[in-house]
């Protein structure tokens, strides 16, 4: 029985034809391929580009820099602490208020209370908007003559500027980018919740236990993995953000943030390669949620 | 007994009026949620003069689709849907379509490097992606010029369609080797042992079983890259070749003294995402936990 096993075992090794191992090549080879030539390639070649000087046009205008452009940035370039900032308030808006409040809402409807599909596909809705039409969106609520100006009184003629105010702004902005994300980590949370037996939640009630003690003592511990997965989407997805800021102010100058500067210093001022060391400061940022979720993902595959 | 079924009566009491309190609650806070959407749908069917004759609040004279008849017109949406539909619909076909050859290698066949494939993939799709820019950028340009055509990938869908592909390949890949990893192995044997070569293998066999996988990140992925819009920013130099989602960028500043249309258009530009999203809500949530739950 044994032998008849190896056997078998081998002869699948073996009966690979030339044309299936031909197949298989192609079917790992061309998508690898790809990803290799325009992701991985680019990524590496962006790292070496951020120690040159290069306009871009000609490979042998390329002048080698050192760590030129990374002082630059560091030394000389006050935006550069701004979009840190910036990043770290929106990180940690996102982190302490916007996440627990989606996962708020996500406790509240797996209640199951009436209407509850309808409720959350409304929280769902910004999720599947581009934030093109989000920009346009929130600038029908808060541009001159848009809703919230005429709330105030404030007719066309002696409007403010909501997106210009540096005293309101960041909090504005922060209100709108979390309207798309609590739909997000709601709906995530919502899919977890729905695996947790609602006889456990039950009978701790009964037993006396408060709402609070219910979701600390049973709800997080038992969904721990998508707890985890939760905290590093929101992080990367902090770090990451700017489309939303680009649409709205279209420059870095009055809000920025790292990945606005990166594609300012690509489109604009290709001349020191910043714009390549800003990437390459992202990515280091990145790169502890990016390994903590990997090392989640193939928790079982890597032992 | 009767003591345990009055606490448990009383539970339930207590739950249905919190019940009730959290409906409130939360039916107040999705009408928040909503209303910007409301307000500008309300604002595309006025039309502009009346607003800026009578005010933001005032009473509706006339309530049409004249904006939507006009932003069809006037801003050419038809054309920048055609283009939205050119990039995304060969962009999504391809990345299931490679996203499932991956998968089906690494959990079908016992390779060393599978797992440093997959981790290839995955980490890919994490990756900031302005990290790319400038490289994919030049690399566009010199390809094309050493064609002798500048615009073969620079400047056109191809270039887009690529771009798509190889970053959301990652996630497909990923999230259909998880799914597959829930089909029994037995069916693969089989097969193998009934003589099928691994073309067949994967057409017929896994194929199929890999259907409502693919069902659900087809929405997925037709979502994002749909309203994905940087990459054509970068890469499409003409704006009569740009997606829908990265036109309405440069409407916004042509039209952003007629905003009445500009909110038609933008409801427009909403629209396919959005039905989508009703009519295959399933996949979508589906689509989006698969990724992101499998722990």
């Amino acid at each position: 029985m044994k032998t008849a096993t190896t056997s078998k075992k081998t002869r699948s090794r073996r009966s690979l034809s030339k044309t299936d191992r031909f197949t298989l090549s192609a079917f790992v080879g061309i998508p690898t391929l790809l990803q290799i030539l325009l992701l991985w390639v680019p990524a590496v070649v962006t790292i070496f580009l951020s120690f040159t000087y290069w306009n871009g046009i000609r490979l042998s205008d390329i002048r080698w820099a050192g760590i030129q452009n990374y002082k630059t940035i560091f030394l000389n370039e006050p935006l550069f602490y701004e979009a840190l900032k910036n990043n770290g308030v929106w990180l940690a808006f996102f982190v302490l208020v916007a996440t627990p409040l989606g996962i708020l809402l996500a406790y509240q409807v797996d209640r199951g209370i009436k209407g509850h599909a309808f409720y959350e596909s409304i929280f769902y809705l910004p999720v599947v908007l581009s934030l093109a039409v989000i920009g346009i969106i929130w600038n029908f609520m808060l541009q001159p003559g848009g809703f919230v100006q005429g709330l105030m009184g404030l007719d066309i003629g002696n409007a403010i500027s909501i997106w210009g105010n540096p005293d309101i702004n960041t909090w504005v902005i922060l209100g709108v980018a979390s309207w798309r994300h609590i739909g997000y980590i709601m709906l995530l949370y919502l899919s977890g919740l729905k695996s947790v037996d609602p006889a456990l939640k039950e009978a701790a009630a009964i037993d006396g236990a408060t709402e609070w003690q219910i979701f600390r003592k049973i709800i997080l511990p038992t969904m721990k993995p998508v707890n985890i997965i939760i905290v590093v989407i929101t992080l990367i997805e902090s770090l990451r953000a700017f489309d939303l800021v680009y649409i709205i102010y279209g420059s870095p100058t009055i809000f920025p943030l790292l990945n606005l500067l990166v594609f300012q210093n690509f489109a604009g001022q290709g001349l020191s390669m910043k714009g390549a060391a800003y990437a390459v400061i992202l990515l280091v940022l990145c790169i502890v949620p990016i390994i903590t979720y990997l090392r989640i993902v193939f928790k079982e595959d890597l032992k | 007994m009767s003591t345990e079924m009055a606490t448990n009566k009383r539970y339930r009491d207590k739950q249905k009026r919190k019940d009730a309190f959290i409906s409130i609650f939360i039916g107040f806070f999705a009408f928040v949620w909503i209303f910007p959407i409301l307000w500008t749908v309300w604002t595309s069917l006025r039309p502009y003069n009346e607003i800026i004759s009578y005010g933001i609040f005032s009473r509706p004279r006339s309530l049409n689709f004249d904006n939507y008849v006009n932003a069809v017109k006037e801003m050419e949406i038809a054309g920048y849907l055609l283009n939205s539909a050119i990039v995304t619909i060969p962009s999504v076909i391809l990345t299931l379509f490679f996203g499932s050859l991956i998968a089906f290698v690494v959990t079908r066949y016992k390779f060393k490097f599978n797992l440093t494939i997959l981790l290839l993939f995955t980490a890919g799709n994490m990756l900031p992606i302005v990290l790319t820019y400038i490289p994919v950028f030049w690399m566009f340009i010199w390809v094309g010029e050493l064609f002798g055509n500048r615009n073969m990938f620079y400047n056109n869908y191809a270039g887009l369609i690529l771009v798509h592909v190889a970053f959301q390949v990652g996630f497909a890949a990923f999230v259909l080797s998880s799914y597959m990893k829930t089909i029994p192995k037995e069916i693969s044997e089989s097969a193998t042992i009934d003589g099928a070569n691994v073309f067949r293998h994967y057409w017929n066999v896994i194929l199929p079983l890999l259907r409502p996988a693919l069902a659900a990140l087809s929405v997925l992925m037709t979502t994002w890259i749909y309203n994905e819009f940087f990459w054509a920013l970068v890469l499409m130099s003409d704006d009569s070749k740009r997606p829908i989602t990265s036109a309405l960028r440069r409407l916004q500043g042509q039209y952003v003294t007629d905003f009445n249309l500009l909110a038609a258009g933008a409801i427009i530009a909403a629209l396919p995402t959005v039905i989508l999203f009703f009519v295959l809500r399933k996949q979508f949530i589906a689509g989006l936990t698969l990724g992101s739950t499998k722990g």
